[in-house]
């Protein structure tokens, strides 16, 4: 047994194997995991190392890569259009996160009720969350078409003039979280409502039967008991929002005048438009350093106002 | 354990299979053709959607005197041509075959990304050519492209609604001035006097009209009188004789639509347009540009390379030179009103004055005396669109023009490093 430093509890669960048995096993598991274990090296580590390798390079995707260092991460450090992008990108989330958070929560307490058609209605607001974001994307700038979209149309109706949306650099991103939001209402929806589904009534009951009102029962006990729930939506909205790019590219491309132009949709210019593959690489890297720090400051934070009851 | 070995088994198979697709995806081999035929790719963006017919017929002229040659058409539409061209080149999956613009030409023949045509054939014939286009597409004095079609942008206006308004025609003089009048008096509820993009593309032209040049001795010089008053020539219709940004709202061809149904008076567009417009129910006809201090108009140059990894070069070459030169593929351009070909043989481009619609077609033809080229670096793609960023907010009012030009100045110098 080489395995001797295991802590005493998982080694009384698993069975002692001998040596033969065990390389069996350790084999058995190795080819189980070789259907997800391939393509994750085919498409997402090996990939991954090149737009390392890329990233330490200037190529314009034609001519031979020529290396330059760490030059890239240099110039994109000191960059105006960095700055820009990152700033377009946290505006997206601070207008993005609680929208999607308040919307999703504001439904599933709604349907954690009992009533009729309830079903239907879960489903309905579902279904956005399982559409392409491309059929989304220009779903929402045909309604929020200046010229003949509905909703102005609507605002036409009671005497308003509508803005120009996704055609005035103010109010571009304003609907890209709008239609952002719509579409990811349901899947926050759906994580919150089982999260309180898993709220014991008991404790609802004891607080009503203590004379709380419904706002402190929501506050006091709903809300902390939903923590672990929230925590969750918030994680992968947060890292969602970092990588926002199919709404932005389908609605704006960026525009105008560069009020969207959020990270991606830079890191996808770079390389397809302006033939400059090795920054956008290296801009690739600079978002993936920043969401895994944003990531692991919030799973640290965690333990002050996560309650997993 | 004979269950266990079978799942394996199968497990691996499947990874195994997996790598295999990908591999197949990743890396396209080109196998001769059954029957010792070579298959030459061609990448097109001026073919789609209007010649794909006429583009047919040169290829089947092709075949016929070439019956070893296969070419298999690949058509994308402009804005997203050279996205795939570029990618395409990266992934190792470059046409053989492809075409290119004079403004994107310098870029793939300065990375090495070109055969060079003079020595590929064998061949080197080319009395055929215009002698100035043929030189377009030379680099270090190479012949790493050869010109295959060009066209001009002109004066489209609508003839009934000129009259309807009490407005006399445009003239081969027409000025900025009488332009400008004329738009206002057209303008009216529902019809719009003028269309002109304001774009990097329209602004450099404007600029040598009003006698101003884009940029000299590596340094930009646009940011100039001329070029404040180009830009506000432009600008300065926005909202007025033509449509805001918003009121277009991102529609695909807006302005082709726009005149297509009798409410645009007058539409600065290329020659290329002249087939779609053959069914409209109003009568039109065009003019060479209005300029200010002199006339200018912009010339769009296409031609045909072969890629530097093409494994047929022969046919490649043999494919561009028909496809450039020959005499099917002049007549079937001019035949369908496509762009013109650049033969120095001024008899085959007469042929194109014979199409009774427009009438005044030599208009075209005059459009060449005086010329305005874009200026062309290497990162192209940024200066232009750094350009119309600029121009497109001082269009809707968010800057003035003297402080869009400035900023365009500064970032074009940049990029000119």
């Amino acid at each position: 047994m080489t395995l001797t430093e295991a802590p005493p509890q998982t080694a009384a669960k698993q069975p002692v194997r001998p040596p033969r048995k065990r390389l069996r096993y350790a084999l058995t598991v190795a080819v189980f995991l070789l259907p997800s274990a391939v393509p994750l090296l085919l498409f997402t580590l090996i990939p991954m190392a090149g737009s390392l390798w890329t990233s330490l390079h200037e190529w314009n995707l034609i001519t031979p890569m020529k290396w330059v260092g760490l030059d890239n991460y240099a110039y994109l450090l000191g960059s105006e259009e960095t700055r820009a992008a990152f700033g377009h990108t946290l505006y997206f989330i601070a207008g993005y996160l609680p929208l999607v958070y308040a919307g999703g929560l504001g439904l599933a307490m709604l349907l954690n009720r009992a009533m009729k058609g309830r079903d239907i209605f879960r489903a309905i607001y579902f279904l956005p969350v399982v559409t392409s974001w491309v059929v989304v994307a220009l779903l929402w700038k045909w309604l929020l078409n200046p010229a003949s979209g509905i909703v102005n149309w609507a605002i036409g109706l009671v005497g308003l003039q509508g803005p120009g949306w996704w055609t005035d650099p103010d109010w571009a991103m304003p609907s890209i979280i709008l239609a952002s939001a719509w579409k990811d209402l349901g899947f926050v929806m759906i994580i919150l409502l089982a999260g309180l589904q898993a709220i014991p009534k008991e404790y609802i009951e004891a607080a009503r039967v203590d004379g709380a009102n419904a706002w402190q029962r929501f506050r006091r006990i709903t809300l902390p008991l939903l923590s672990p729930s929230t925590f969750f939506v918030v994680v992968i909205s947060l890292i969602n929002g970092f990588q926002v790019f199919d709404q932005v590219h389908v609605m704006t491309g960026g525009g105008p005048a560069g009020a969207t132009q959020v990270v991606v949709e830079q890191v996808y210019n770079l390389t397809f438009k302006y033939g400059r593959a090795g920054e956008a690489s290296a801009l690739s890297w600079l978002l993936f350093a920043v969401v895994l720090v944003v990531t692991l400051v919030q799973v640290r934070g965690q333990r002050r106002w996560v309650n997993y009851g | 354990m004979a269950g266990s070995a079978r799942v394996a088994a199968a497990a691996l198979i499947t990874a195994l299979l997996a790598t295999a697709c990908s591999q197949g995806s990743a890396t396209r081999t080109e196998e001769p053709a059954a029957g010792g035929k070579v298959t030459l790719r061609y990448f097109t963006f001026s073919a789609a959607p209007d010649h794909v017919k006429d583009l047919d017929t040169i290829v089947a002229a092709f075949e016929k005197e070439n019956p070893t040659v296969d070419v298999q058409v690949e058509t994308a539409p402009y804005d997203q041509y050279f996205t795939k061209l570029q990618t395409s080149i990266a992934g190792q999956t470059a046409p053989d075959t492809f075409e290119l613009n004079y403004e994107n030409f310098v870029t793939y023949a300065g990375a090495g990304s070109l055969l060079d045509l003079g020595t590929a054939g064998g061949d080197t014939d080319t009395s055929g050519y215009a002698p100035e286009s043929l030189n377009a597409f030379k680099h270090e004095g190479k012949q790493f492209a050869l010109p295959a079609s060009f066209s001009t942008v002109v004066l489209l206006y609508n003839k009934d609604l000129f009259e309807k308004a009490g407005v006399p025609l445009p003239t081969a003089d027409w000025t900025w001035e009488d332009e400008k009048a004329a738009a206002e008096k057209l303008t009216a509820k529902g019809v719009f006097g003028d269309f002109q993009p304001v774009t990097f593309f329209e602004f450099y032209k404007a600029l040598k009209q009003a006698g101003g040049e884009f940029m000299g001795g590596g340094k930009s010089t646009f940011n100039s009188p001329e070029g404040v008053k180009a830009a506000k020539w432009l600008v300065d219709k926005v909202g007025k004789t033509m449509p805001t940004e918003a009121e277009i709202g991102g529609t695909a061809d807006y302005d082709t639509n726009l005149f297509k149904s009798g409410k645009l008076a007058m539409w600065h567009n290329g020659i290329w347009q002249f087939a779609g417009l053959k069914d409209v129910p109003f009568q039109w006809d065009v003019v060479v540009e209005p300029g200010d201090t002199q006339k200018a108009s912009a010339v769009f140059h296409n031609s045909v390379a072969a890629s530097a990894t093409t494994k047929h070069p022969r046919e490649a070459y043999a494919w561009a030179k028909f496809l450039s030169g020959s005499n099917v593929a002049a007549t079937t351009r001019i035949a369908s009103s496509w762009e013109l070909p650049p033969v120095s043989d001024q008899s085959v481009l007469a042929g194109y004055l014979k199409d009774p619609v427009p009438a005044n077609r030599q208009a075209v033809f005059d459009s060449l005396k005086s010329i305005a080229l874009p200026p062309v670096i290497a990162r192209q793609q940024e200066m232009q669109d750094a350009v119309t960023q600029e121009l497109t907010e001082a269009a809707a009012g968010r800057k003035s023009v003297e402080e869009a030009l400035t900023e365009a100045a500064s970032k074009v110098d940049a990029l000119l490093g």
